[in-house]
């Protein structure tokens, strides 16, 4: 038995495919980008993945970066949560049930990083869950780079890897580029990155910090795109409905067209 | 003609009630003429849907459209965020959004066929030539439209899109610049711009729109629709002079529409539920960004509907001339009525060198929407300069081989096959 929901994504994914092979400069939004982990599995509209994806998301994410269209409200209501469990635990601002989340940083802060850390509202769609998943897990120490730390995806990028202690910390390893040629995957400082070494002194095994940064992209998916769970949820009724329609449509118009010959 | 609901054939209230209007407003008439006894060929096939669902998704984005405006605002300074508000705090602002940007794409896929369905069958020779030059301008303002549509939600494929749309009337010799600013109410893209985009978006086009529509429909029920056999069917009538191929669009294919209809939701809504970006065709990564006239994205495109005229801007060298080329491109469409000279109508009874010549005019024009997104290699290029030149070739070599072309025997009467 297959379930309607698996075929419908089924069927979205193949459009995807269609549509990626007949456009792929569209993914181009982020440039050329080298994603090494692939595509991210994620389950946007389960409310326990995007409990967990919350949970690593205001611990270590809320601190720079706000969700500027995000009412807490929201979040109480899509993650089964009540409006008092999201205002402790969620919320280091002072924000009421009613508000936008906001980043913990002072407005001056820019300074710290050179840049502001950018508004992840909607980072899922205008970048992709791919990016966002390969993104997370990229980084990799570099003495070379102010903070400490630099990122194969989105290169010399001034954000630390603020799950380090979870994921530990792996290498990058680089080879020069060669003479005239340009790197199959990405060059950072006039090298091309082969890939990443062990991963040495993290609390998490690999899988289990992949399944994590997994959750954490689910949430910003949810959070990007906040009415995928009704999407998917009223879809395959309108489109039931709209078949019975169309099918006694069908047979209305055969009754009517018996005496066309 | 005598009328089939005879004013006085009943006492019932209703009756009553629209023989009243019907004295005054003559609405039994307006039913018959254009509905309840307008006679269309009895033949029509898939391709004659396209007709009705255009008008389908044209009430859609009207009716969406008045829902939208209920929330957005016109200002630089909000228009990103309240659409964001529309997807997440409006009560299904999110469907009646993605009902909106579908409808976009979707009026585009219909009107595309429409289109290919008058070129294949000869819908625009006489006497339906007023029916395909307003159908043309039709086009012509729906591109408008949904170009200025495109610029609303302040993303940066709306800023940069406009940006660089605007700027094409700059190649004008003399006026262009100064147009530029006329046009955008600025020296950039701005609130200015955007004011005035969205009163030309929800007043202006739609109006527009509506009269060339009712002129269309008009035009076409005066002169009776074509069919794929390309043979009139006013040619042989009946004794009480009703077409003997005809049949009335009340009841047959208001109930056939309705199926078209019911099908085409059935896509519609698909897409709305499941698949509203369209793989990034319909709704742009990019422009889930807020503009920015700071940092110009990497690749700028127009949407999918744009590309093959957008190809053939950037296939010409000279900004001028590819803004000339691709302007003639559009206004061209005007003159087929008087370019084809064959006998007959129907890709049916033309010859093989009709088909051929049809069908790689087909291939480069998806071609072209395919370049048109990608980023413009030097091969790319090349192929849509070639695929320009055929486009062009087509319709400027028509009165020719449309002339030399040897025509199959048209049938007296219509042939069904479906």
């Amino acid at each position: 038995m297959i379930n309607p929901m698996t075929a419908i994504r089924f069927l979205a994914a193949l459009l995807t495919l269609f549509a990626v092979a007949f456009a792929p400069s569209s993914a181009s939004a982020a440039g050329a980008t080298y994603l090494p982990f692939g595509h991210a599995t994620t389950t946007p509209s389960d409310p326990a993945t995007l409990q967990k994806g919350a949970q690593l998301y205001f611990n270590y994410c809320a601190g720079c970066h706000g969700l500027q269209y995000k009412r807490y409200s929201r979040l109480a209501k899509d993650l089964n949560l009540t409006e008092e469990q999201v205002l402790t635990n969620f919320n280091f601002t002072g924000a009421g049930i009613g508000d936008y989340v906001k980043s913990s940083m002072p407005k001056e802060s820019a300074a710290w990083f050179g840049v502001a850390p950018p508004d992840l509202s909607l980072t899922a769609r205008s970048r992709g869950i791919d990016w966002i998943y390969n993104y997370l897990l990229s980084f990799y120490p570099d003495p070379t780079r102010p903070i400490g730390w630099n990122n194969t995806v989105f290169p010399n990028a001034s954000m630390p890897h603020v799950l380090w202690h979870y994921e530990g910390i792996k290498q990058a390893q680089f080879n020069p580029v060669e003479a005239g040629g340009h790197c199959k995957t990405v060059e950072i400082s006039g090298q091309c990155f082969e890939g990443f070494g062990e991963t040495s002194g993290g609390l998490h095994s690999a899988s289990e910090y992949q399944r994590d940064m997994a959750a954490l992209t689910s949430f910003l998916e949810y959070v990007g795109e906040p009415a995928l769970v009704d999407r998917e949820r009223f879809g395959p009724w309108v489109l039931l409905y709209l078949s019975l329609f169309t099918l006694i449509a069908w047979l209305l118009k055969t009754e009517y067209w018996k005496d066309v010959h | 003609m005598a009328r089939p609901i005879p004013a006085s054939s009943s006492s019932s209230p209703a009756s009553a009630v629209l023989n009243w209007f019907d004295q005054r407003l003559g609405v039994i008439g307006f039913w018959n003429q254009h509905v309840g006894q307008y006679y269309a060929p009895k033949n029509f096939n898939l391709w004659y849907y396209f007709g009705s669902l255009a008008l389908l998704v044209f009430v859609n984005q009207i009716v969406t459209g008045i829902w939208l405006t209920m929330h957005y605002k016109p200002s630089e300074a909000e228009a990103f965020a309240s659409v964001e508000y529309i997807m997440r705090d409006v009560e299904w602002g999110w469907l009646i959004r993605y009902m909106h940007s579908t409808g976009a794409s979707m009026f585009f896929v219909v009107v595309y066929l429409h289109m290919f369905r008058g070129l294949m069958y000869g819908s625009y020779k006489k006497p339906r030539e007023l029916v395909w030059t307003i159908g043309v301008a039709i086009f012509l303002l729906l591109m408008a439209e949904a170009f200025l549509g495109y610029v609303l939600p302040w993303g940066q494929m709306s800023f940069w899109g406009a940006q660089v749309i605007v700027s094409l009337f700059g190649a004008i010799p003399l006026i262009g610049p100064d147009l530029v600013i006329w046009i955008q109410g600025d020296f950039l893209p701005s609130d200015a711009t955007l004011n005035r985009f969205f009163a030309l978006h929800v007043i202006a086009l739609p109006f527009a729109l509506a009269f060339l529509i009712v002129l269309h429909l008009a035009a076409l029920h005066e002169v009776g629709s074509n069919n794929p056999d390309g043979v009139e069917i006013k040619k042989k009538k009946d004794s009480s002079g009703k077409p003997l191929d005809g049949i009335p669009f009340h009841p047959y294919y208001t109930v056939k529409d309705l199926f078209g209809a019911g099908f085409f939701l059935i896509v519609f809504f698909f897409i709305v539920f499941f698949y509203p970006t369209g793989g990034n065709l319909f709704l742009e990564m990019d422009n889930f960004i807020p503009a920015d006239p700071l940092v110009t994205p990497a690749h700028i495109k127009p949407v999918w509907y744009f590309t093959p005229y957008y190809a053939m801007l950037r296939a010409i060298p000279d900004k001028l001339m590819g803004v000339i080329v691709m302007g003639a491109a559009t206004l061209i469409l005007f003159a087929v009525p008087w370019l084809d000279r064959a006998n007959v109508k129907s890709i049916r009874y033309r010859g093989l060198l009709s088909k051929a010549i049809i069908g790689i005019f087909a291939v480069s024009f998806v071609t072209l929407g395919w370049l048109g997104l990608q980023s413009g290699s030097e091969l790319q290029t090349i192929v849509a300069r070639v695929c320009t030149f055929i486009y062009f070739a087509f319709f400027i070599t028509m009165p020719i081989w449309t002339a030399i072309d040897k025509s199959l025997p048209e049938p007296d009467r219509l042939t069904m096959d479906h």
